[in-house]
């Protein structure tokens, strides 16, 4: 069994009307089975709504399934007792930089989740100077949150959950607010946590250039898995992504329409590097 | 001239030890109908150079005009300067707040002093110019998607019948079809209502899309202002400050690096399709 399992997973939730009667019972997750490797890097792709947002809450047990099963490292989610040590296992960092800091010093905010297991306080200094340090912002220990910029801030958030040493993050759009350093300065550094310490990272964007260095890719579309495979093979099925709502990296992009017109290049490519090998080689056999 | 900032400086907390210098001397000319792209990492300063476009934040130094008007001035209508220069913030559907749709799209028109019937007829019209069908006017904006949202929350800006439409980052957070669809239909609204827009987003691909002029702001002045493909020129320098140009500069910039003779100022997938074919075609690959 990996580290996150979940078989036939289902999730309701109710709609209510104005006199908090019941009206409907909607379906957000349905019959979704999944197995994550430890140490892999995971991505999970869906247009807004599609339901990936309350499968990732399904992860570290602030959802439980309406029918079927999550474990979270073999700890089924749904028994209460258990909620504290699953949370500590997989931890959780969201869109907003600015609803998840909650110490005025950095320093203290790394600490807070340690402190709430009731880790020893010199255990706690030693695990915050750890965590910054991974994350790249010892130097910024002292200072105060509102201070720094979004990407930094996010770092701060992912160091909080690094203190509470999980075998597992899940991102939940870590970098929809962030300008271009500051989503590359995050991306870095959930690649270095998941390549040094094999911390398995589940990643959930709408970047599709942050996806292509990924172990494996689910795309999610009205709850349930509607594609999986390592980014290469997601990618080289343009249209089919399109018609889920999503789209392909621009070098993908523009590597799918030259092939349209003609051009007999490789399908599925990904990185900038390949694209101008192809077109070099292309270029070179006919001077 | 519609919009323009004369040596215009912003200094918050003036006079405390906490002094920062948000905008230093900018000078700025808008003219009707442009579509301009705003880019600067966080805390450049242009969240606080666009609030000066519509008199939220008053220049410490320096002034700003309206069609000529100065308006800071002692009798100038500031209230209906907000009417005609309307600000779309981020996130704009945390702002929705009525029972229904059409309600919320008419509160601002309402606010006008307009009639209930003048109102909705606005509210109406902006809705159907962002797309949202008419079938949901009675539904409560809480249960929309994500995107429904955004455009109602635009739809309610648009109806005060602005003449310059700002907006701070509108597709963030939404996926990559919903992103296309609320630049589709801010690009339709430029074209058939001639409104000057200010967009001011962190995805350089959809600034060079879109816009035809880029201002880029870094540390509060505007070192770069020219169309995306004189701008991206600079991307080296604009990298150096947070930024970054668009992959596609990139895979030209490599491609003309290996000898090929593209054109390295194309910036979207659309000009570097075309620029790569005719290379091709120069040494005869393409039919």
């Amino acid at each position: 069994m990996g580290i996150i399992k979940a078989v036939k997973l289902c999730f309701d939730y109710m709609k209510y009307g104005e006199d908090d009667s019941k009206v409907e019972r909607v379906r957000a997750i349905d019959d979704v089975t999944l197995d994550i490797k430890k140490g892999d890097f995971i991505a999970i792709l869906g247009h807004n709504g599609s339901g990936k947002s309350t499968l990732a809450k399904h992860m570290n047990a602030l959802l439980v399934p309406t029918e079927g099963t999550m474990w979270v490292d073999e700890i089924d989610t749904s028994g209460e007792e258990e909620i504290w040590k699953i949370r500590q296992k997989a931890g959780m960092v969201f869109q907003n930089p600015d609803n998840q800091i909650i110490g005025t010093v950095v320093e203290e905010d790394v600490g807070f989740g340690p402190e709430n297991i009731g880790v020893p306080t010199d255990e706690i200094w030693a695990r915050v100077d750890d965590s910054l340090t991974k994350v790249g912002m010892l130097k910024h220990r002292k200072k105060s949150p509102n201070r720094l910029s979004g990407g930094q801030k996010q770092r701060v958030a992912i160091a909080g959950v690094i203190a509470m040493q999980p075998e597992c993050i899940i991102m939940d759009e870590p970098t929809a607010m962030l300008d271009p350093t500051g989503r590359k300065s995050v991306l870095r550094t959930v690649h270095e946590l998941n390549e040094k310490l094999g911390i398995t990272v589940i990643l959930i964007t709408h970047y599709m250039e942050e996806v292509i260095d990924a172990d494996h890719v689910f795309v999610m579309d009205s709850g349930h898995i509607v594609m999986q495979g390592t980014p290469r093979e997601i990618f080289s099925e343009v249209e089919k992504l399109k018609k889920y709502r999503l789209d392909v990296p621009q070098v993908t992009e523009l590597a799918y329409e030259l092939k349209k017109s003609g051009i007999d290049i490789p399908a599925g490519i990904l990185t900038r590097d390949e694209l101008v090998e192809a077109l070099a080689e292309k270029y070179a056999v006919r001077a | 001239m519609q919009l323009e900032l004369k040596n215009v400086s912003y200094t918050y907390g003036k006079g405390t030890v906490f002094e920062v210098n948000a905008l230093s001397d900018i000078n700025l000319a808008i003219e009707e109908g442009q579509f301009i792209g705003v880019i600067g990492h966080t805390g450049s300063g242009k969240s606080t150079l666009i609030q000066h476009f519509n008199a939220l934040m008053q220049p410490t130094e320096g002034k700003v005009l309206f069609e000529g008007e100065d308006i800071w001035g002692e009798k100038y209508d500031r209230r209906a300067l907000r009417s005609k220069v309307g600000l779309v913030f981020q996130y704009p559907e945390h702002q929705l707040f009525e029972a229904d749709v059409l309600s919320d799209a008419a509160f601002g028109p309402k606010n006008q002093g307009l009639s209930k019937e003048e109102a909705e007829a606005r509210a109406r019209e902006a809705l159907a110019q962002v797309g949202f069908p008419e079938k949901f006017y009675g539904h409560s904006p809480f249960e929309l998607s994500g995107g429904q949202k955004r455009r109602v929350a635009i739809a309610g800006v648009l109806a005060m019948n602005p003449k310059v439409l700002i907006l701070d980052e509108p597709t963030a957070g939404l996926d990559p079809k919903g992103r296309d669809e609320i630049l589709d239909q801010i690009s339709y609204l430029h074209e058939k209502r001639g409104i000057t827009i200010i967009l001011v987003s962190h995805s350089m691909e959809d600034v060079a899309r879109y816009a035809d002029r880029l201002i880029v702001v870094n540390d509060g002045k505007i070192p770069y202002d020219g169309t995306p493909r004189e701008v991206f020129t600079h991307y080296e320098e604009l990298e150096k400050i947070g930024l970054a140009a668009p992959q596609i500069t990139y895979i030209m910039h490599d491609l003309a690096a290996k000898g090929i003779a593209v054109d390295v100022h194309a910036t979207t997938v659309d000009e570097a399709k075309k620029s790569i074919l005719e290379a091709l075609a120069g040494k005869g690959v393409c039919r």
